[in-house]
This record gives structure tokens, C-alpha cells and sequence, in this order.
């Protein structure tokens, strides 16, 4: 009987490492000029060039918070549309099979973008 | 100065008799306004000199009992605490309560709402039945715990919340905004321990997860109760629960009786107990 307080307190959660991650994204991506990340852009220029990209991607924190933001992304999208597509009044059987398809969904997503993320590390890390 | 207000009010009720109508439609009525009149006393007027069948439930006339809620010009409201003048316009349009089935006219079936609210166990909760049963004092109570839990004690159950629930109007298994807000009164109040019995309803699909905060449950509600903050308060409570940061606090002790405190001689005697 747990399982709506569970799955919401995972949503919350999920909703912080969100915030903490884009937080961070966004901090480096855009805020490069006034705080000068000298050691996550060593080639100059734009946090987008393609060197500083490789060199940022050799270092395992990125592919490991790129997994972790893509597993809370997904979750927390996942469980709100659930939540809209009950709104919609489905009988008890139908809600099954929308859970069941978005987990199924949500576990592709994640199998292919956690194997995107250590593919692009395997190839920085060769370059 | 000449008085400008309309002599009459048109009355548009929404009518329904089971087993001879398929579907309610409106009827209209057009009855002489008086100063000071309400939307329930203008329903009393059309009953007394036009339409004896017409049927609604209320009783108190005073925005206490809760028995008169219905939908006047859009709006949940309770008949008796509405001023046709304060409606601003010359048409009162009077339908029952939304998200209920109507029993007859403007008779909502407030059943399921009473099912869900009785779920919950809106009564104390306490291990002591004997003490209960046979009080030898009070539940220790301070001033700041009975704020966390008193504007939402002033709910009079009268309906309005539910039916301006988006939520109730579209998922038949959530319990809505005054069973819930009800079960949190209890939750926050210090003298009950009750929480653990009452998660088993509330951490499941009838719990406050599917409320998105819309809001309009305490804007409707005609005692100043915000059910919608009391709802999200029980999810931050239900949250902590389930990470194990909740202080579970001990239910009130029982105060005993002041023994040493003696009546003033112009203090006349309290009655004896009835109970």
C-alpha cells in the first residue's frame, strides 16, 4: 500500500538531483566567462569546442552524473506523465499496462543513453 | 435618492426527479427580491409559493451545519451565507454541487464523501481507550500545537471543496480535499497517535498524491479552511515518514485535574457532566 508515498518521494527526490545537476550544467555551459573553469575548458574558447569537449569527457564524473541526470530525468518525466495519463480516467487494467509500458519505456531510454554516455567516454578517453 | 435595485430576482434552479427525468434541465423562476435576502431564502420563497417539489438539504441558516452547499452563478457556495445582492446580478442560477451524483433537484449524494472521510478515522487515535472512555484529566495541549492543526478543525464538511476539486472530477479513487484536510487536522494534532493507522489509506491512491495544487478547494471554502495547504503538508509529512526523518511525537499526556486550585465564591458551580 506504500507504493503512491514511495514512488512520489522518489519523484521529489529526483526533482533535487534535477535541480542540482541542470544547476551544474548550466554553470558550466554558460556561466564559463565570469567564473573562468580554466580546468574544464583547458582549450579555450567555448565550453562546446570540441577539445574542451574531449577533455571534459575523458574525466569519469561526466559520464557518471550524465547516468545519474538521465536516470532522474527520466523518472521524474515518466512519473508525471503517468500521473497525467490517469487523469484521464483509465479502468484499474489499463493503468497496469500504462505502467508496465512506461517502465518498459523508461528502462530503454535509460539502457541507451547510460551505453551513449560510456560509448562517447570509451572514445574520448581513445583520442 | 432613488432606490435602483430590481424588485425581482430570476431564479434558474437546475431540477432533476429520478424516475421521470432522464437528464436535469433548468427551470426558472422569478420571485420578489428583499433586502437582506439570501439564495436560500429565495429557494424557500419559489418552495412556499410556487413550487412545493422543489427539494435541497439545509438546516442551520448560518453557515454552521453544512448542509446547504450548491453551485450558485458557477461557484460552490452555501445558500444560506450568500447575499443574492453580493451576486451582482439580477439572475441566480442554482445547481447542486458538482463531482456527486444527484439524489434530487439540488440534493447532491454526499455518501462517498463521508466514506472517504470516515476511512481516515477523523477522530483522535490513541492507544489509552480506557482514559477515553473514562477521562481522569485532559490531553495536555499548548497554545502552539493546537495552531498547527485549529483553522482546519473549523471545516463544517459541507461539500464545496469537492466539487471545485479538478481532481475529484476526473479520478474516482481519490479521497479529495476534506477527507484529507480532515485527516491531516488529526495527524497535526498533539494529542493523537494515530498517523501510522491512517498512512495505510494515505500512502496509497487515495492519499494527497494526486492533488497538482490548483488551489480551489480553499478558495471556495466558505469557512477560511485551506485544505489544499493541509494537503500538502501531509505530503511533506508522508515524505519524511517514508524516509524515516519524521519525529513521530508521543500522544498528549494526560493532565490531571488541578486539585489544589480552589472556586471563587462569585464563580458559580459548572454544571455536572452530561457525557
Amino acid at each position: 500500500m506504500m507504493r503512491d508515498q514511495k514512488l512520489w518521494t522518489w519523484h521529489v527526490g529526483a526533482g533535487v538531483v534535477i535541480l542540482v545537476l541542470l544547476g551544474l550544467h548550466m554553470t558550466i555551459m554558460h556561466l564559463d566567462a565570469i567564473l573562468e573553469f580554466t580546468a574544464l575548458n583547458p582549450a579555450g574558447g567555448e565550453p562546446i569546442d570540441w577539445q574542451n569537449v574531449v577533455a571534459r569527457g575523458k574525466t569519469l564524473i561526466f559520464p557518471v552524473t550524465y547516468i545519474l541526470l538521465l536516470g532522474a530525468a527520466l523518472f521524474h518525466g515518466l512519473y508525471g506523465l503517468r500521473n497525467i495519463l490517469f487523469e484521464l480516467g483509465p479502468n484499474s487494467g489499463l493503468k497496469k499496462a500504462l505502467s508496465a509500458l512506461l517502465v518498459v519505456a523508461g528502462l530503454g531510454l535509460f539502457i541507451l543513453g547510460t551505453w551513449s554516455a560510456l560509448a562517447s567516454f570509451t572514445l574520448a578517453r581513445s583520442l | 435618492m432613488k432606490d435602483s435595485t430590481p424588485k425581482e430576482v430570476l431564479y434558474r434552479v437546475r431540477r432533476f426527479e429520478p424516475g421521470r427525468d432522464q437528464v436535469p434541465h433548468w427551470q426558472d423562476f422569478t420571485i420578489p427580491r428583499t433586502p437582506g435576502m439570501t439564495v436560500l431564502d429565495g429557494l424557500w420563497t419559489i418552495k412556499q409559493t410556487l413550487d412545493p417539489s422543489l427539494s435541497w438539504r439545509s438546516s442551520c441558516r448560518m453557515g454552521v451545519c453544512g448542509s446547504c452547499g450548491m453551485l450558485v452563478n458557477g461557484r460552490a457556495r452555501l445558500a444560506c451565507n450568500t447575499q443574492v445582492t453580493e451576486l451582482g446580478s439580477g439572475v441566480v442560477a442554482v445547481a447542486p454541487l458538482p463531482n456527486f451524483d444527484i439524489i434530487r433537484d439540488l440534493v447532491p449524494d454526499l455518501a462517498p464523501m463521508f466514506d472517504s472521510h470516515a476511512a481516515l478515522m477523523p477522530y483522535l487515535v490513541r492507544e489509552d481507550v480506557a482514559e477515553q472512555e473514562k477521562p481522569t484529566g485532559e490531553f495536555a495541549q499548548s497554545q502552539e500545537e493546537l495552531e498547527h492543526y485549529l483553522q482546519f478543525s473549523y471545516c463544517i464538511k459541507c461539500g464545496c471543496c469537492m466539487a471545485a476539486c479538478p481532481t475529484v472530477a476526473t479520478d474516482p479513487v481519490y479521497s479529495g480535499p476534506m477527507p484529507l484536510g480532515q485527516a491531516h487536522r488529526y495527524n497535526a494534532d498533539g494529542r493523537d497517535g494515530g498517523f501510522a493507522r491512517r498512512r495505510e489509506v494515505l500512502s496509497g491512491e487515495r492519499g494527497p498524491w494526486r492533488c497538482h495544487f490548483a488551489g480551489e478547494c480553499s478558495r471556495v471554502c466558505p469557512k477560511g479552511v485551506d485544505p489544499a495547504k493541509a494537503i500538502q503538508l501531509m505530503k511533506r509529512e508522508l515524505v519524511w515518514d517514508y524516509i524515516r526523518l519524521r519525529k513521530a511525537p508521543r500522544p498528549a499526556c494526560v493532565s490531571p485535574k488541578p486539585t489544589e486550585i480552589r472556586r471563587r465564591p462569585d464563580i458559580p458551580e459548572a454544571p455536572a457532566r452530561t457525557i
